[in-house]
């Protein structure tokens, strides 16, 4: 027998029982009742440190923005394309190589024109469009349509995304359950705040190994489209 | 046959140096600390770990299925798929597919199921240079050891002994043990790595039958950089990480990072479906006695584990003994449970290296019943130890044992009486040095399954 077929026949042969049927998942975030729904207050009496998300119909921007701060993020919000291309110039004064995904801000060099992902070995800032953002964590989902080249978002020295506000929901149930299409290209990520590591005495880094900083521009996109 | 690994003379080595032990203390409480107010932030927590532990049992006992859909999907995608029935298969497969494609130079993101399957020196031995990614991970590399801890594997080192390494390896001054100062000459000196590598790999937390992908959590964003440059990308993935949904996701994704870390989630939760354009995906399915585990009734909910870490950090034992005390790849409750799986006689201590307090059941994003589990392998290697006294205890029996349930059934029921009715000296010595210190439990009067029969029998 081949090993698919070994680890398949004894899988099935050992399967535990009785089998257990499929639970029902939440695919948005449940706002309904005082009882604690998913991504709700429980009760008044609670409020000392469990109002962390927002009310149905509230804006779930603040939210986003605090939670990505916690993550070691930070945002800004911008009127249109040109204060976000000022925004970028004041904050990377010093960059050479700007390397944008998004019209926006163009940047100093077009992503459509970079071939091998080695090239982005010396770019100094990225700069891309996310299409979702996900309140709990300061969370924004880049796909590799967005990134154009996949290697962006980790070789740049910073990252800045440009975010609509209109795109953030509140929690992961929301991003996974509904908004997502996983496989339209094969690499996508959540990012949440810069690259980090606490791997030495537990001291929090940011900039281990992908971006040193992660900002984030709420500037409102024409159209949001698939993501 | 490897000896027996004796984790309280570890432990009392570590536990000899204060400086060592206070830290390690300090920093692994403060984890738990952290997730005590991630945890308290969500109002809806209890459901999540009750839907996440449904989610597991379903997808467990209905794991064939879900690994054949993962496996058309995935292959739909273009991914290659490969299984493994151990180690060894894993290790060689993996090999060859580097070396059938000259790749020479790889650099790997952290993965449990890799250090499980001993894949490091098996590389080496290959001519295969494989470079660790994780920063905590580099330095266990640079140190020759593994990892202490599933997701900070050097937690247990203080920054000077980190400054005297990369002084050693990397050529830093060994006077500077800021930690910003140490990290960046770290990263400084990984991007070349990154740059040249001929292929990456990565483990993954979860795969995903549904769509056929998997996703990798990284607070470094290393799994990225080594899966995003190179055009060869492996990928190790346990039969047990399948997950049904990408809906599901949303319950595992808002449990693992708040349970172990404390922050809401990890910087990069990454997920690939399908080889870049122009590149190659390989996907090894690794069984390595899963598939044994899932047919003991009495062992089978530790495959729902997610490896988040947080029963590590709120062990009073582990935070105290630091995990290479523990001789194995995964330390803390759930190396108790896990290792001896793998090998009776080596981690056959293990067991015993709990004070059963209960904790880690309490923290468990996914509900196993962590001290319970750790009460059975007590009873097992109990039972062993009075039907093969000394050396002959060996791993094989354990085989036998797990492999046929009413072996295992008559085993237990063993063990229960041998707790309860053999003299003191035998219980206490020389099954385990941890009873010096403490009295053994008062066993159960009958084993969970009987209970449960009686119980729930006909559910
Ligand atoms: S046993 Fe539970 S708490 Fe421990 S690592 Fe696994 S999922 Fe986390």
């Amino acid at each position: 027998m081949t090993a698919r077929e070994t680890i398949l026949a004894t899988v099935r042969a050992n399967l535990p029982k009785p089998a257990v049927s499929m639970p029902e998942v939440p695919t948005s975030t449940d706002h309904s009742g005082t009882e604690g729904g998913v991504g709700w207050r429980r009760s008044l009496d609670d409020l000392g440190e469990v109002h962390d998300f927002p009310d149905e119909g509230e804006s779930p921007v603040p939210y986003f923005r605090r939670h990505l701060d916690a993550m070691g993020g930070r945002s800004f919000e911008v009127a249109d394309a040109a204060a976000a291309r000022a925004k970028v110039a004041e904050l990377f004064p010093d960059a050479k190589v700007v390397c944008s995904a998004a019209d926006e801000v163009p940047g100093t060099r077009r992503i459509a024109d970079v071939v091998d992902p080695h090239d982005l070995a010396d770019v100094d800032v990225g700069i891309v469009r996310s299409r979702l953002g996900v309140a709990e964590a300061g969370a924004v989902w880049l796909s590799g349509t967005d990134l154009v080249v996949d290697a962006l978002g980790v070789l740049a020295q910073h990252l800045v995304v440009l975010l609509d506000p209109s795109a953030v929901v509140p929690t992961l149930h929301d991003a996974y359950g509904a908004r997502l299409d996983l496989a339209s290209s094969p690499y996508g990520v959540f990012m949440a705040g810069p690259s980090a590591t606490a791997d030495i005495e537990g001291v929090v880094i940011y900039g281990a190994q992908g971006a040193r900083t992660m900002t984030i521009l709420l500037l409102a996109a024409d159209a949001t489209g698939e993501i | 046959m490897s000896r027996p690994v004796d984790a309280a003379a570890n432990a009392a080595l570590f536990i000899a140096d204060p400086a060592h032990q206070e830290t390690h203390d300090r920093l692994v409480w403060g984890m738990r600390q952290h997730r005590d107010k991630a945890v308290a932030a969500i109002p809806e927590w209890e459901r999540l770990r009750d839907l996440a532990s449904k989610l597991k049992e379903h997808t467990l006992t209905h794991l064939d299925r879900y690994l054949e859909q993962f496996e058309a999907n995935a292959t739909k995608r273009g991914a290659q798929v490969h299984w493994a029935r151990d180690a060894a298969e894993h290790n060689e497969i993996v090999a060859q597919i580097f070396l059938d494609r000259g790749a020479r130079r790889i650099v790997k993101s952290k993965s449990m199921l890799q250090e499980e399957c001993g894949m490091m020196p098996y590389l080496a031995g290959r001519g295969l240079e494989v470079v660790e990614s994780d920063l905590g991970e580099r330095i266990q590399q640079l140190d020759h050891e593994g990892p202490s801890h599933i997701f900070v594997p050097a937690i247990h080192k203080l920054r000077t002994d980190v400054a005297a390494l990369f002084a050693k390896n990397l050529g830093t001054d060994p006077d500077d043990s800021e930690p910003h100062h140490l990290a960046e000459a770290m990263r400084q000196n990984a991007r070349p790595k990154f740059l040249r590598a001929d292929a990456g790999m990565t483990g993954a937390n979860f795969a995903v039958a549904e769509t056929g992908g998997f996703v990798v959590c990284t607070n470094e964003g290393n799994a990225d950089i080594g899966a995003t440059l190179p055009k060869l990308h492996v990928a190790s993935v346990g039969i047990e990480k399948l997950v049904p949904r990408a809906r599901d996701l949303g319950v595992f994704v808002r449990l693992l990072a708040r349970s172990g870390l404390g922050s809401a989630m990890t910087q990069y939760t990454s997920h690939f479906h399908g080889p870049k354009p122009g590149g190659e995906l390989h996907i090894v399915l690794v069984d390595n006695t899963r598939s044994a585990r899932l047919g003991s009734p009495e062992f089978w909910e530790v495959l729902k584990c997610i490896r988040c870490g947080a029963c590590m950090n709120t062990c009073p034992v582990y935070r105290r003994s630091g995990g290479l005390a523990y001789g194995a790849t995964y330390s803390g409750p759930i190396g108790v449970i896990l290792d001896p799986g793998f090998d009776h006689r080596k981690y056959g201590e293990l067991p015993f290296h709990s004070t059963l307090c209960g904790s880690c059941t309490e923290v468990c994003p996914v509900k196993i019943d962590v001290s319970g589990q750790i009460a059975k392998w007590r009873r097992v290697i109990a039972s062993e130890g009075l039907m093969a006294p000394g050396e002959s205890i060996g791993m094989k029996a354990l085989g036998a044992t797990l492999a046929h349930p009413a072996t295992f059934h008559a085993a237990e029921a063993i063990g229960l009486a041998a707790i309860a009715h053999l003299p003191r000296a035998v219980v206490d010595n020389p099954l385990n040095p941890w009873t010096k210190h403490r009295e053994m439990p008062t066993p159960p009067a009958e084993t969970f399954r009987s209970w449960h029969e009686r119980n729930r029998g006909g559910a």
